[in-house]
């Protein structure tokens, strides 16, 4: 499917959501809360910066052979009995899905999460095609009963309020109206979703971790929809991005370490399940995608993105994705690690991306697999001005800034003029709609005298 | 050149540093007492564990168990163990497990760091039965508990088909606003039963996932 062509206004998009500054703040909140769990289960084990250095040397090592261990994954999984896949794009994945469904003459299928799949747009593909697709896992039911993509990789809910789902869930669902109890809720949502499990003639499943070594596949969830999905029908179809692989079943007990304690704060997922093969007198058809993968593998500078294991953390500790929510970045993935990944297949459809960061930094310290985030986001501006994406607003800006600091007499002209006006301008004038810094804030009290004047003041011994 | 020859070529055209992979020795995390963290680290999770004296002991055990007072439907695949009224043998198609009130199910050794106990459905003729249950017990050796995640896959080889999965304790949500709900999709409710002075019965050595 096309990807729509109108490039992302994360500025805008940010802008509208926090014009709701309740609803902002609890977002935040919501977000912050997950990080401090985090934290806790981060601090709890004493290895923890062991386990990231390990995970980030298995992932270095993965993606610098990935020909080889994919050819080693797909002859063990096929040994095992599976039958692998190869997509060179999001076209090539969904028409694989397709056929496989529509050779068991599949009508319904119950999908648990697979970010990859939203990356596809497959659930909309199937759909055209007399499918219904129904995402399983909580959130991304909620979201898709809403018509909406999931604002968030590991929460795709995240941005609803319980009232919502409340109305939602008395609208389509028939629950009692004004209810808003998330135990009730999720109570109703279960005895749906059984029927969902109970009728569907296949399961697809996103892959979290594979394992060249034995052709086996690791899918976590805190639920238990992915098992139920798959356990009931005879068909499973696992939907992976290639950079999913790791070289040894004995990796998992680093990455399986890392992974829930950095998503949500738990020790572990719930369930993680391995499928070494199909069940017996099954079939299990795993489609390995690319995507722009490969190309992405070829930079120097966003290589290390490929490590990503969609814990999430990234995105619950960055100040600016708290505060403006994950749809504003018009993207599948958002947040901190989706600002590099997307600009990497899209440049000038997510140029706003990479500016979307204070360059504070807090998403690489939580990053399990120390990706070197807010370093790849400054690179992306770089790389996103040469070549010429930028808006004429930005690089007017940056012009007048390169002018005014190669000239040392313009600079200080400049300095003083601030000093003056910030000093003397009248409040109504200072803070009118034409100044973007002084919205939300008290714009700092300006000293008389520069720095250098100062220093030049100073007593000379 | 089909999607396969495209995809590895346009890997291989790169040439991205090639660092070794690393051992995975550490000194990696160990418990004063393992049994004492695992029960701990369930019940972070929601779980529970209880104890069992003997093999002959966990009958009563889990006769004792709340889940068990109102279940009409049981489900016990434990070689040896005298409960359950619904031989899973004996259904020919998992969609007719959906009544399953309990189900009882072997699990291999238990991880004290995060609570997950190993499960081999492999030998199991529907694997739904673990998650389709209203509620789930897992019976474990009381000598099978080890301390974290490494020790646990150096115990799994993965030499054949078969699936097998760590679960740690019962299904749960916090989809809406991150409130915790228990009993998403899965088990309502887990507990561990720890036995002492058992070998885990017809449990396959060497893990095979058979």
């Amino acid at each position: 499917m096309a990807e729509e062509l109108t490039a992302v206004d994360h500025p805008r998009a940010a802008a509208r959501f926090v014009r709701d500054d309740a609803r902002a703040h609890w977002h935040d909140q919501a977000l912050w809360f997950v990080r401090v769990k985090r934290d806790r289960m981060a601090q709890s084990l004493p290895e923890w910066e062991t386990l990231r250095a390990k995970a980030a040397e298995i992932k270095a090592h993965t993606v610098g052979h990935l020909a080889e261990y994919l050819e080693q994954f797909e002859r063990q999984a096929t040994a095992l009995g599976a039958t692998v896949h190869w997509a060179a794009d999001a076209a090539d994945h969904n028409q694989i899905v397709l056929d496989i469904l529509q050779r068991h003459g599949v009508k319904q299928v119950a999908k648990s999460k697979s970010m990859l799949t939203e990356e596809c747009h497959l659930n909309p593909f199937l759909e055209r095609h007399g499918i219904t697709v129904v995402d399983t896992d909580l959130g991304e039911w909620i979201v898709q009963l809403r018509g909406e993509p999931p604002s968030h990789i590991v929460l795709p809910a995240i941005h609803i309020k319980k009232e919502e789902v409340g109305e939602l869930f008395h609208r389509k669902l028939g629950t009692e109206a004004g209810a808003t109890d998330p135990k009730y809720l999720t109570e109703a949502a279960r005895y749906k979703l059984r029927q969902v499990f109970l009728e569907s003639q296949a399961g697809i499943t996103g892959v979290n971790f594979a394992i060249a070594e034995t052709g086996g596949i690791v899918v976590c969830t805190n639920e238990g929809n992915a098992d139920l999905g798959v356990s009931l029908p005879k068909l499973h179809i696992a939907c992976m991005g290639i950079e999913k692989l790791i070289p040894r079943a004995a990796d998992l007990g680093v990455f399986l370490r890392l992974l829930a304690r950095s998503a949500t704060g738990q020790p572990i997922t719930t369930y993680s399940s391995h499928f070494h093969g199909p069940a017996p007198g099954g079939e299990l058809h795993i489609v390995l995608v690319d995507n722009g993968r490969s190309s992405i593998l070829g930079n120097d500078d966003y290589r290390r993105s490929l490590h990503c294991i969609r814990c999430g953390a990234c995105m619950n500790t960055c100040p600016v994705y708290r505060r403006s929510g994950g749809h504003s970045y018009g993207a599948t993935v958002p947040g901190p690690i989706g600002s590099i990944l997307n600009p990497a297949r899209d440049p000038g459809k997510y140029a706003t991306l990479p500016y979307a960061c204070s360059l504070c930094a807090s998403c690489t310290d939580v990053c399990p697999v120390k990706i070197n985030l807010h370093e790849q986001l400054l690179t992306w501006r770089r790389d996103i001005a040469a070549a010429g994406k930028l808006s004429w607003s930005k690089r007017a800006a940056m012009k007048v800034a390169a002018a005014v600091l190669a000239r040392p007499g313009l600079y200080r002209l400049a300095g003083k003029t601030a000093r003056f006006f910030l000093r003397h301008l009248p409040r109504v004038l200072l803070y009118g709609p034409w100044n973007p810094w002084g919205r939300q804030r008290e714009l700092p009290r300006a000293p008389r005298r520069s720095f250098r004047e100062e220093y030049a003041r100073r007593p000379k011994p | 050149m089909n999607a396969k020859e495209k995809i590895l070529a346009a890997i291989r055209r790169q040439s991205p540093a090639r660092p070794p992979l690393p051992s995975l020795d550490g000194d990696w995390i160990a418990y004063p007492d393992a049994h004492e963290q695992f029960a701990a680290a369930l019940q972070s999770v929601g779980g529970q564990v209880v104890q069992a004296t003997s093999f002959v002991d966990l009958p009563g055990v889990i006769h004792q168990l709340p889940p068990m007072e109102q279940a009409a439907k049981i489900v016990c695949t434990v070689p040896g163990l005298p409960l359950g009224n619904c031989v899973l043998d004996d259904v020919p198609d998992p969609h007719e497990l959906a009544d399953v009130d309990v189900a009882i199910v072997a699990g291999r050794f238990a991880v004290a760091e995060n609570g997950a106990v190993w499960v081999e459905a492999g030998r199991l003729r529907h694997r739904a039965v673990c998650f389709i249950c209203q509620h789930l017990v897992l019976v474990v050796p009381q000598d099978q508990v080890v301390h974290n995640m490494h020790q646990a896959y150096q115990r799994l080889a993965f030499a054949e088909p078969g699936y097998g999965v760590f679960i740690s304790g019962p299904s749960k949500t916090a989809d809406i606003e991150q409130s915790l709900v228990i009993g998403a999709h899965g088990a309502r409710s887990l507990t561990v039963a720890l036995v002492a002075g058992w070998d885990g019965g017809s449990v396959p050595p060497g893990g095979g996932l058979g």
